[in-house]
Parts: C-alpha cells; structure tokens; sequence
C-alpha cells in the first residue's frame, strides 16, 4: 500500500516537471516561461518531496521535507517577480499576440519607479525629470 | 515491479528528458533572463532528482542538500535580478 502510494506520487510529481520543461521549451515569450516555471515546477518538487517523506516514516525527516516544500512555495514567486520586474526593464518584448500590457508607459525607464496614471500634481512632472 | 524498478526505470527517466529539456532553452534562450529561468528550473528539477535518489539508496542524509540546493536557486534569481537590473539602468 505504501509503496503505491509513493508510485503514484512520485508519477505526478515528474509528469508535472515534465510539463514544466516541455512548457519552456514551447512559450513563445519570456513571461508565459516564467509562468510555467514558478508554478508547474513547485507543485512537481513538492510531490515529489512528499514522496520522499512518505518513504521514510520519519518525524524528522517529514519536518525537514515539510521545511523545504515551505521554502519553495515562499521564494518562488518572489524570484519570479523579481526576474519579471528585470526583463521588463531590460526591455524583453511581450508575445506579439499579447492583447494587453498594464504597464505601458507607466514605468519610467530612467529612474525605474512606477506611476499610477492618475497624476495629482501634473505640473511638477518635468521639475522631477529635470532634477534626475 | 518493485518500487526500486519503477523509480529507476521509469521516474528517473522522465526527470531526465526534463533536464535535456531545459538545457536546450539553457543554451538557446533568446535573452538573458530565459537563461537565468532555466537555470532556477534546472536546480528546481535537481532537488527532485535528489529527492528520488534518497529513496532509491535509503539515504535521508541526501534531503539536506536538496534543502541547500533551494536556498542557492532562490539566492542566484535574486543576485542575477538584481544586477541585470543595475546594469540596464
């Protein structure tokens, strides 16, 4: 019972990495990647891990496995803003079939901070570009 | 078919095809930053791997490195990120 237990789980845990990788090669843009990568990835590592703990029947290996499936599920999706908020910068061009960037115009590319669109004081905008 | 079989014959395989995978966008990958996902992927798959290892050898001493491999993906993403971003700026 056990050991099918872990069949099953170690299966869908590498049909999930599988899709990741196949997801990588076949978007057609960096962000769909870095859509496939952060979740098909965590959900395939996690099961599989689980698999791991599932095996040994071991309180302290289970809380080691339950630390690492914690860690992943934290820094995932800040790494992957934090590649995202790069590309973007470094001027990666979207999908030409991408029917919508939130964030057309509202970065300013000098300075990289973000603009709301609704500007309250508008006519200080140029001081501010002069300034930098 | 035991379980050993299975895992060696079957999983393993596939996480493989997987690495061979995001290799290919390793090497291809239009910009720098396909370069650093596939990189944060490929470790990704790594702790995986380690993680069917352990079973397979009965060694749970394995799972700390896979924890350590986590901690250097996430570290690597940041530190890339961050540099790509100063250099572009």
């Amino acid at each position: 019972m056990t050991e099918i237990t872990i069949g099953i789980l170690a299966s869908f845990g590498a049909i999930f990495v599988l899709l990741a990788a196949v997801g990588l090669i076949r978007m057609p843009d960096t962000y769909l990647r870095i859509s496939v990568t952060t979740k098909a990835a965590t959900l395939g590592i996690g099961l599989l891990l689980v698999a791991a703990a599932v095996f040994f029947k071991d309180l302290s290996i289970t809380t080691k496995v339950l630390a690492i499936i914690l860690f992943i599920l934290l820094t995932a999706p800040v790494s992957a803003h934090l590649i995202g908020r790069t590309s973007y910068f470094s001027g990666v061009k979207l999908w030409k079939d991408s029917v919508l960037d939130d964030l057309e115009g509202k970065y300013d590319k000098s300075s990289h901070k973000l603009k709301s669109g609704i500007e309250e004081f508008p006519e200080e905008k140029p001081d501010q570009i002069a300034e930098d | 078919m035991t379980l050993y079989d299975f895992l060696y014959y079957i999983i393993l395989p596939i996480l493989s095809i997987s690495v061979i995978l995001i290799m290919f966008r390793f090497l291809k990958g239009p910009s720098i930053v396909d370069r650093v996902i596939a990189l944060d992927l490929l470790i990704t798959t790594g702790i995986g791997i380690i993680a069917v290892y352990s079973i397979i050898t009965n060694q749970p001493a394995f799972l700390d490195i896979a924890m350590i491999l986590a901690l250097i993906a996430f570290l690597s993403t940041v530190a890339f990120s961050y540099y790509l971003e100063k250099r572009n700026k």
